[in-house]
């Protein structure tokens, strides 16, 4: 079908006015097109910041230095991956920062209390986050009520669930050291060593951080899936009208959540060996923040995972950046706050250059 | 060709709860028809065309696409049988590019999961140059076109994916009149592509020109079913209106209103109403 038969038919029965490509013209600006990346904004707040920090902080250019905020960045910049892909898909999960604690108990726990190998808690915390977030996505799906309330729900849920199971079964607060469990060497190479980039130790999850980012750029721009993402974000309604499985899409980046938050976990478990089971709480906070400033619009449908990496570029820069320029870091909160407020102000801006001139 | 026509719908009813949406609708609609469902507000017009596009399932009654017996549970269902529905205000994602909105929902792929982009960005561009709206750049956002060229790109998105019968939601209701035009225009051409047309509205001047046949719903019942040839405009828009309700309104104008306005509005509606007596 297609071209061949529209060009056997008769012309329209008035033919298009000539005066119609002058409208055109009007509508089309490539300011626009400029601004409508959404990494941009973020990026030259990035630049901005990196400029303003190198100046008032002679510690923050050493290479040294730089290695600390990128794996400042990288550790919450993991999370933000997952978080902004949901957040493009139209929802929350305030849940993800403790669900990072609890990936963390499970593998911890699981390896210590059956005295396995301790890829044996990791495999086992993977599963059971994502059946974490497959709640979540269920949960979502099935009731209609906003992403913002279920998560908040499985928030306190979890919260509570980390600090119960981890005193009923250990007697304490924290989990007992898996540093000397089968397997630590190993798994600690994987998700907490120190490479060595040209005389600098960088975390390996500043690489990790690199990979995901990659990947989900791939599949946001470049794959089915990525398409569906924007479309259920966007205009869920339109999305389902079309065909787009709008339930699957939406537990799948619930899922994606959990499975950033897995990594995490295991980050944690295997840089510090025990995990305190009331860490995360507030930590989601920070997820989105990042997302925000790297351009994701809170109302879904819009941003991009590089946008995100540099919002947590920006947020490991200003933690890091305010400590070596020996201010009281007591202040980073109201920095953070207030870099959220201009990057959603740009934000709203972008979105209205784009849909205004309709 | 089969004898059966495309789409045919046999005393089909849907309930919501208590509440009977739609009761004892009969339409047939064949390939290079067009079919036009008219109603006021709250007719069952919406409950109809979800029934045909699957996102309802009828309660009573038979749905059946070139004879064969059906009841779908999705859009999906529906678009494997040809049927692909436009709606009037969720056809498109307006933050998304023109090309990622014409594929949504049937990407094209290259292995891998890969989408074939520049295949999209082609077909895309070359399937609205025919419809004579030309796109300079296939990756503004959908939102920046005019109400008109995005009912446009749905419908060539529906003809291109190979539909055999077109549901048009309401797709002139929000339009001026020049881009209402350019929509009925695309109306008859996919009528001459021998696509099957289920033209939903409620303004009777729309249908006319374009229909070869016309339902008219109110209260969720079929209050009329007649091919062009047996009905003329007046008589299309008295049933629509109802000559009647149009002398009641009158009435109540002239009894409410003292105002010189307000006699001379009744005045007006009482002519229009007997104008329109002769069709009842």
């Amino acid at each position: 079908m297609g071209r061949a038969a529209a060009e056997a038919l008769p012309p329209p029965p008035s033919p298009p006015p000539p005066p119609a490509p002058d409208e055109r013209m009007a509508r089309r600006s490539p300011v626009r097109l400029l601004l409508g990346r959404p990494e941009l904004g973020a990026l030259l707040g990035a630049v901005a910041l990196f400029a303003f920090f190198s100046l008032v902080a002679d510690a923050f250019l050493q290479a040294g230095s730089f290695s600390t905020v990128l794996y400042a960045g990288s550790t919450f910049g993991i999370m933000a991956v997952g978080v902004s892909l949901l957040m493009i898909g139209g929802e929350f999960d305030l849940s993800a920062g403790v669900m990072v604690t609890t990936a963390a108990l499970i593998a911890a726990l699981v390896s210590y209390q059956f005295t396995l190998n301790v890829w044996a808690g990791v495999l086992v915390s993977l599963v059971l986050t994502l059946a974490l977030g497959m709640v979540n996505g269920l949960l979502y799906v099935k009731t209609g009520l906003p992403s913002f309330i279920i998560t908040l729900a499985t928030f306190f849920m979890l919260a509570g669930a980390n600090l119960g199971v981890t005193k009923a079964v250990t007697g304490n607060v924290a989990t007992d050291s898996v540093r000397d469990m089968d397997g630590f060497g190993t798994a600690r190479a994987v998700f907490a060593s120190d490479v060595d980039v040209l005389g600098v130790n960088v975390n390996v999850t500043v690489f990790w951080w690199l990979g995901f980012v990659a990947i989900a750029t791939w599949i946001l721009l470049r794959t089915r899936i990525g398409n569906w993402i924007f479309a259920v974000g966007g205009s869920a309604d339109s999305a389902r009208a079309v065909g787009v499985p709008v339930a699957r899409t939406k537990i799948g980046l619930f899922m994606g959540v959990a499975f950033c938050g897995w990594f995490s976990g295991m980050h944690l478990v295997f840089a510090f060996a025990t995990v305190q089971s009331g860490e995360g709480v507030g930590n989601e906070f920070f997820y989105i923040i990042c997302a925000v400033i790297g351009g994701c619009l809170l109302t879904g449908g819009y941003g991009s995972a590089i946008g995100a990496a540099i919002g947590a570029f920006i947020f490991g820069m200003t933690n890091k950046g305010i400590v070596y320029a020996e201010w009281n870091p007591d202040w980073f909160k109201f920095f953070l706050g207030a870099m959220l407020l201009i990057a959603t102000v740009v934000n709203l801006v972008v979105r209205r250059r784009v849909e205004r001139s309709k | 060709m089969s004898e059966a026509p495309l789409i045919r719908l046999s005393g089909v009813g849907k309930n919501h709860g208590s509440i009977i949406a739609l009761r004892e609708v009969s339409l047939e609609v064949d390939a290079g028809e067009v079919l036009c469902v008219l109603g006021d507000n709250g007719a069952g017009k919406s409950t109809l065309i979800k029934i045909i596009a699957g996102l309802h399932r009828h309660d009573a009654g038979g749905y059946e696409v070139a004879g064969e017996p059906v009841s779908f549970g999705s859009p999906r269902d529906a678009l494997a049988r040809g049927i692909a529905t436009v709606y009037q205000d969720l056809a498109v994602v307006p933050l998304m590019p023109v090309w990622r909105n014409f594929f949504l929902g049937s990407e094209k792929r290259k292995g891998l999961g890969r989408m074939d982009i520049d295949h999209m960005r082609r077909t895309t561009r070359a399937e609205l140059g025919e419809m004579g709206i030309d796109l300079r750049d296939v990756d503004q956002p959908i939102g920046t076109l005019s109400g008109g060229e995005r009912q446009c790109v749905a419908i060539a998105r529906a003809v291109h994916f190979g539909a055999r019968a077109l549901i048009l939601d309401e797709p002139t209701a929000a339009l001026g009149v020049k881009q209402a035009g350019t929509v009925l225009r695309y109306i008859v051409q996919a009528r001459e592509r021998s696509l099957a047309v289920v033209f939903i509205t409620h303004n009777p001047h729309h249908a006319y020109p374009v229909g070869d046949r016309f339902l008219i719903l109110k209260r969720g019942r079929s209050i009329g079913y007649h091919p062009k040839g047996e009905i003329t405009r007046d008589e299309l828009t008295a049933l629509m209106a109802g000559g009647a309700e149009l002398e009641q309104l009158a009435h109540e104008l002239q009894s409410t209103q003292d105002s010189d306005a307000g006699a001379a509005a009744a005045t007006a509606l009482t002519k229009e109403a007997e104008r329109l007596r002769p069709a009842d």
